[in-house]
């Protein structure tokens, strides 16, 4: 969402379509200010990627590919595997998208869904050791398909589905056997990430593409069933209260998503 | 010979009869935000393709008065091969498959209609398992379809080549490797005019003019798969468009 003139404009069109909708109680999809969409999770749909999930939340659908691979330890964990997330926003997904190098749009969003499963300590790094200079290198690739508000949270559920369903493959001689797999991927714990967006007086969860260009706050809080695991403030301002009040609700929904999880 | 277990009492590995086809699904109309929209399964490839436009053409100097440029992005993933992690970023590989199918499309697509604009047809492969290329060009003319742009004509494209001595149509993974030959092609559904042709490895003219003619059986059989996929479309009410993968 550039500051040019035209979603400025926007912006503030959409701001007050939205705020006068909020006074029946109603959103742009008729939802109410704290409902989510419902996901739709599909696990398995990329044979070639060791791990692979489909998340549709209304307009917004993001696929997520996991592969493996041996890498080389960071000097100061040499004893500890490696996770790289990186996420593309296809120009399929939205004409504002352009194909190039990631934007700051793109990083953000990687590095949002990475922290909040690097914080859960879904994947414990010692255990992703082969042998000395050897371990193995988990690759979160977000493919963003289609762009309807919510890319974060979709992309953070499409990752750790895609991670929960990643088969792992054989170990011989220090090289991977792709097409032989030992059984799943070790994972524990369900991160799952929710955002609001402030409008107004107006706090909403799950925000549409049209919501987020009507925001004047944008906050994500991802939860594991006990802790908060990230947090990322993109732009505007809150109160303490307010933020306190966000966490209680980012347990809520999270609490949600995660039953659809463990039913996978 | 590694060769030679290709083709087994005239079944190839799996199972298929010479000219025989992979199986294929076409659906358009997947996604939400682009104009017009694909998604392609053919064997074990996995190919969603949009399309944008006309739109402004940017950036604005390489605009051209008389007609629509026609511009397309073939870009793999990099979780799109049961081997090691791609890179992301165009690769050589990737840059002259763009410029190719670009190529096939502003022979068919009436730019002369949209003059000063832009028309941007962006590919991915989300899983490849040989023959990507032709694929895409089908699944590229269902978006463009869909997204109501003019074309003289409809495009499909099968690969023929040579695997174990025999000429076959549509190469799996393995014969694209261990075979002979490769010859991608793509055709005007219409005028049955050559829109893209590529080759690598050895024919003779006579094996040449067998492929061509399992490759026009082969788009035919496309093509019939192409317009049902449009037609479907219309079939069922508008909804929020959904992928399925």
């Amino acid at each position: 969402m550039g500051d040019d003139l035209k979603s400025i404009i926007t912006g503030q069109i959409k701001r007050d379509a939205l705020i006068s909708s909020l006074k029946n109680g109603k959103r742009f999809d008729e939802r109410k200010p704290l409902d989510i969409r419902k996901a739709e999770i599909t696990t398995g749909v990329i044979s070639t990627a060791e791990g692979s999930a489909l998340v549709k939340m209304g307009k917004t659908q993001v696929l997520v590919g996991v592969k493996l691979g041996i890498a080389t330890p960071f000097p100061d964990r040499l004893d500890e595997g490696i996770i790289i997330t990186s996420a593309e926003l296809l120009p399929v997904a939205s004409p504002y998208f352009e194909p190039g190098p990631p934007s700051e749009q793109s990083i953000e969003l990687a590095r949002v869904v990475d922290r909040g499963i690097r914080s859960a300590e879904v994947i414990d790094l010692k255990k992703l050791f082969v042998e000395e200079g050897k371990v193995i290198s988990i690759y979160i690739d977000i493919y963003t398909l289609d762009h309807g508000g919510n890319l974060i949270d979709a992309a953070a559920l499409a990752a750790i589905a895609a991670l929960k369903s990643a088969r792992m493959p054989k170990i011989e001689g220090g090289k991977l056997l792709y097409k032989e797999s030992v059984g799943k991927l070790d994972i524990s714990g369900s991160p799952v990430s929710t955002t609001f967006i402030k409008t107004g007086d107006y706090w909403l969860v799950d925000p549409l593409l049209d919501e987020e260009y009507a925001a004047e706050t944008k906050i994500t809080i991802a939860t594991t069933d006990t802790h908060v695991c990230a947090i990322q403030k993109s732009f505007g301002s809150l109160t303490k209260k307010e933020f306190l009040e966000l966490i209680d609700i980012a347990f809520k929904k999270g609490n949600e998503l995660r039953a659809q999880l463990n039913d996978l | 010979m590694e060769e030679q277990k290709l083709i087994v009492d005239g079944k190839r590995l799996d199972g298929r009869t010479p000219d025989q086809l992979r199986p294929i699904r076409i659906e358009s109309g997947v996604l939400n935000s682009a104009d017009g929209s694909a998604f392609i399964e053919w064997g074990g490839n996995k190919i969603l393709c949009g399309v944008y436009g006309p739109r402004e053409c940017i950036p604005r100097h390489e605009a051209n008065p008389y007609r629509a440029l026609v511009k397309c992005r073939y870009s793999m993933s990099p979780f799109a091969s049961l081997e090691e992690h791609g890179r992301s970023g165009p690769s050589r590989r990737s840059t002259e498959l763009s410029k190719i199918i670009s190529e096939v499309f502003e022979k068919v697509i009436i730019a002369e209609e949209f003059p000063g604009t832009q028309i941007d047809i962006f590919i991915d492969v989300l899983q490849a398992e040989g023959g990507s290329r032709v694929a895409s060009v089908t699944a590229a003319t269902v978006a463009l379809a869909d997204a109501g742009i003019p074309m003289k004509d409809m495009v499909a494209g099968v690969a023929v080549g040579k695997a174990a001595n025999v000429v076959v149509s549509d190469l799996g993974k393995e014969e694209d490797n261990l075979g002979q030959s490769d010859m991608p092609i793509a055709m005007a559904q219409r005028t049955k005019d050559i829109l893209l042709l590529q080759m690598d490895g050895l024919l003779t003219k006579e094996e040449i003019e067998k492929a061509l003619e399992m490759a026009e059986k082969g788009v035919n059989e496309v093509n019939a798969l192409q317009i049902e996929a449009l037609v479907k479309n219309y079939e069922t009410a508008l909804t929020e468009a959904k992928l399925k993968l």
